[in-house]
């Protein structure tokens, strides 16, 4: 049996793809085929801007453009003869590729064997042969930076550690996965947990740690059961405790479970939690280095950065290092979402252009809407504009744009979304998980917050945009940690690129992406409107009354201006002003 | 509350964690994955079985979000407040569950069937405004649906 996917996605072609449809369908009859082919409509199959795509399985050929003269070569030879017609063939080239994510969805994660039978374990064999200044090296080579959001050489960070006296030593790895929108940390932990293990052992052995500790979100119960499966078996296996495949290597293995706390991914807050404590930052130096977990020397690695360790002592430091860019080696992973077409997690060399993400892998954003913006690193990063979407994934590029490159995350944004209410909810956000131990911070996001939520409301005085920056300014040098440092980002970037939205709103009192729900208001056209009730059925409050002769009326003094009714209207008869 | 047998719950909890340094968090996630939260006479216990004051159990106790001191409802209402819902009126709907029932965000009603939570996403947008009751998702729920959802729940519950 053959099947004939096609792609349905483009909401332009509809006819186009209908008329394909039927024609195949009819002279797949004609020719007496239709028993043993099948045409489907799928709605996506990752071809885009390539007219109408279709995919012939088993064999797996995508054919692009396709027209309805194109049909008897295909049933002649592909459905008859199964062969490839190289002219119509749509030879994707990934984008992707897969480092981190080599093992999720390929092994089982709860299989020990399967993670093995995948070169599993493996990095460990050789790290063990090298010696830990070795492995540091090889480290060196790979040029592997620390994936958490900073950028931190990993291999310096190691060799520091390495090189304070102490008799005991810890390596933690970050899991505290806080962003709302990310969940990359998440997918690797549940998908390949061994690697995760595998990377921190490595890294353990190099520094001379003999205890790690895993922190991980609570909120991520299937990450710790397989986690903790995952270190039973090595204990099991004799991969954990002494003398680890017949070496003098000693290391031990627990998980710490957060609660809740997004300073908790901050490095030194981190350690406190560890110890039982409230997760209150502490000022550094001394670094946690040389002074960290029960004052000694610690080495802290997100779980991103620990998945790519096997693989860099796998393959070798150098064929790492030839992915990516000259500054940022290896591969990044994303979660993009957003108004987004798809939706999920990427992986993608570094130097890729945020562009070619968003919409080579993502498709772009859904018809007839124009993308704004993105917005990377979470409630740390900045929105990028448009004019800047050629600009090349690396650190440097995206701290140079006022973004960081963070710990994944990657919002889409469309031109109904308003930067102002961004910026907004973002540092919401912070102000909520402040910890409340330095005075910048703690201060500084809630009146910046109050200022946002005045410019929104349409209450904005003239000097709050100067107030703003300031403040900002002020929260970026003195706050004691990175949550309070970093906490201004999406209202500076936002400020930077759309100050003439802020304006808008602050001098005419209008929100031009209508998402300000002060700032609009909605107003049914009577010579529109048909009288069909869809609106006043839909009201969340209940405030559009009418008939079909009457037509309906928008009670304006009730009304919370959710704009439901603006949605549900066939008719365009419901004006936003 | 009078809970049965909570020194020795809290014992055997404090047994498996009293070797290692920095227990109480895992200590706590311990005690409240056995109650649904962590009652005022378990902290006690805490507080003397781990030889602590009682105030630093709850400086951790009252720092993470994840620790409830008040126990769950029969049924917990979630009411998604991320920016989808948030657009679509959810406001309005927490403002409903707050007049029927009487209780504001963490809070559990006094026959203790119904609590009411807040929640940032739930991650299905595309039905905003989003209810969950136990699990159970409510779409694009409007202010007159609120109190059959309650209803529907309370007369399982047998109570009008």
């Amino acid at each position: 049996m053959k099947r004939i996917l096609i792609q349905d996605t483009d909401g332009n072609k509809k006819k186009d793809l209908r008329d394909f449809a039927v024609a195949l369908t009819s002279q797949l009859r004609e020719r007496n085929l239709d028993g043993q082919c099948q045409v489907v409509t799928v709605a996506d199959l990752g071809v885009y801007n390539k007219g109408l795509a279709a995919r012939v399985l088993p064999e797996g050929f995508i054919y692009k453009n396709l027209e309805i003269k194109n049909i008897t070569e295909i049933i002649d030879k592909t459905i008859i003869a199964g062969q490839k017609i190289d002219a119509l063939a749509f030879d994707k080239k990934s984008k992707q590729m897969r480092v981190v994510l080599r093992n999720c969805g390929v092994v089982d994660p709860e299989s020990f064997d399967e993670y093995v039978g995948n070169d599993g374990y493996q990095g460990l064999v050789r790290a063990l042969e090298m010696g830990p200044e070795q492995a540091i090296a090889e480290m060196k080579k790979s040029g592997l930076r620390g994936r958490g959001g900073a950028g931190f050489p990993t291999w310096l960070k190691w060799d520091i550690t390495r090189k304070v006296s102490g008799d005991v030593k810890y390596i933690i790895c970050n899991g505290d996965e806080g962003d709302p929108g990310a969940y990359m940390d998440r997918s690797v932990l549940e998908g390949d947990p061994h690697s995760v293990i595998e990377g921190m052992m490595i890294g353990g052995f190099a520094v001379g740690a003999t205890y790690g500790f895993f922190y991980i979100r609570a909120e991520y119960p299937l990450a710790v059961e397989r986690i903790q499966k995952a270190i039973n078996k090595c204990y099991e296996k004799g991969l954990l405790g002494k003398n680890i495949l017949g070496s003098n290597f000693n290391f031990d293995m627990e998980i710490r479970l957060g609660a809740g706390a997004f300073v908790c991914g901050e490095e030194t807050a981190l350690i406190a939690s560890v110890e039982g404590l409230r997760g209150y930052p502490r000022p550094r130096p001394p670094f946690p280095s040389v002074k960290g977990l029960w004052d000694k020397p610690t080495v802290i690695n997100n779980v991103e950065t620990l998945a790519n360790i096997p693989y860099i002592f796998a393959k070798g430091g150098e064929e790492f290092g030839k992915i990516g860019t000259e500054g940022s080696k290896g591969t990044k992973v994303f979660a993009v979402t957003g108004k987004v077409r798809n939706s999920g997690l990427v992986e993608v060399p570094m130097g890729i252009t945020l562009r070619e993400i968003v919409f080579d892998i993502g498709g772009g954003v859904f018809e007839n809407k124009a993308i704004k913006a993105i917005q990377t690193g979470g409630p740390s990063g900045g929105v990028i504009p448009e004019q800047y979407f050629d600009t090349p994934v690396e650190y440097e590029s995206l701290q140079k744009l006022g973004s960081i490159m963070g710990s994944g995350g990657m919002i889409v944004m469309d031109e109904d979304d308003c930067m102002v209410d961004i910026s907004k909810f973002y540092l919401g956000f912070c102000v909520d998980e402040s910890c409340g131990k330095c005075a910048p911070c703690r201060i500084g996001g809630t009146q910046m917050l109050g200022i946002l939520t005045r410019i929104s409301e349409g209450k904005g005085k003239a000097d709050d945009l100067n107030k703003l920056n300031q403040i900002a300014l002020a929260m970026q040098k003195a706050s004691l940690c990175g949550l309070g440092q970093t906490a201004p980002n999406p209202v500076l970037s936002t400020l930077k690129y759309f100050a003439e939205e802020y304006r808008a709103h602050v001098e005419d009192g209008k929100c031009p992406s209508g998402k300000c729900a002060s700032l609009v208001s909605f107003l049914i056209h009577k010579d529109k409107c048909t009288g069909c009730g869809l609106c006043a059925r839909n009201c969340p409050v209940n405030v559009i009354a009418g008939s079909r002769q009457e037509k309906y009326v928008i009670d304006q003094e009730k009304c919370i201006s959710c704009g439901m009714c603006y949605q549900v209207c066939k008719f365009d008869a419901v004006e936003r002003q | 509350m009078v809970v049965e047998n909570l020194a020795d719950d809290v014992k055997k909890v404090v047994e498996r964690w009293k070797d290692k340094e920095g227990n109480l968090i895992m200590v706590l996630h311990d005690i409240q994955d056995h109650y649904g939260y962590v009652p005022r006479e378990a902290a006690l216990e805490i507080s003397r079985q781990l030889d602590q004051p009682l105030a630093r159990i709850y400086e951790v106790l009252t720092f993470y979000n994840y620790f409830k001191l008040q126990p769950p409802g029969k049924f917990n209402i979630s009411v998604c407040l991320g920016t989808a819902c948030y657009l679509k009126g959810a406001a309005a709907l927490i403002e409903e569950v707050t007049r029927v029932l009487h209780i504001k965000e963490g809070e559990t009603t006094k026959d203790g069937l119904f609590h009411l939570q807040i929640v940032r996403c739930l991650g299905c947008c595309g039905l905003a405004p989003v209810i969950t009751v136990d699990g159970k998702v409510y779409s694009a729920v409007k202010r007159a649906d609120v109190m059959e959802i309650i209803a529907e729940h309370s007369k399982n519950h047998g109570q009008k």
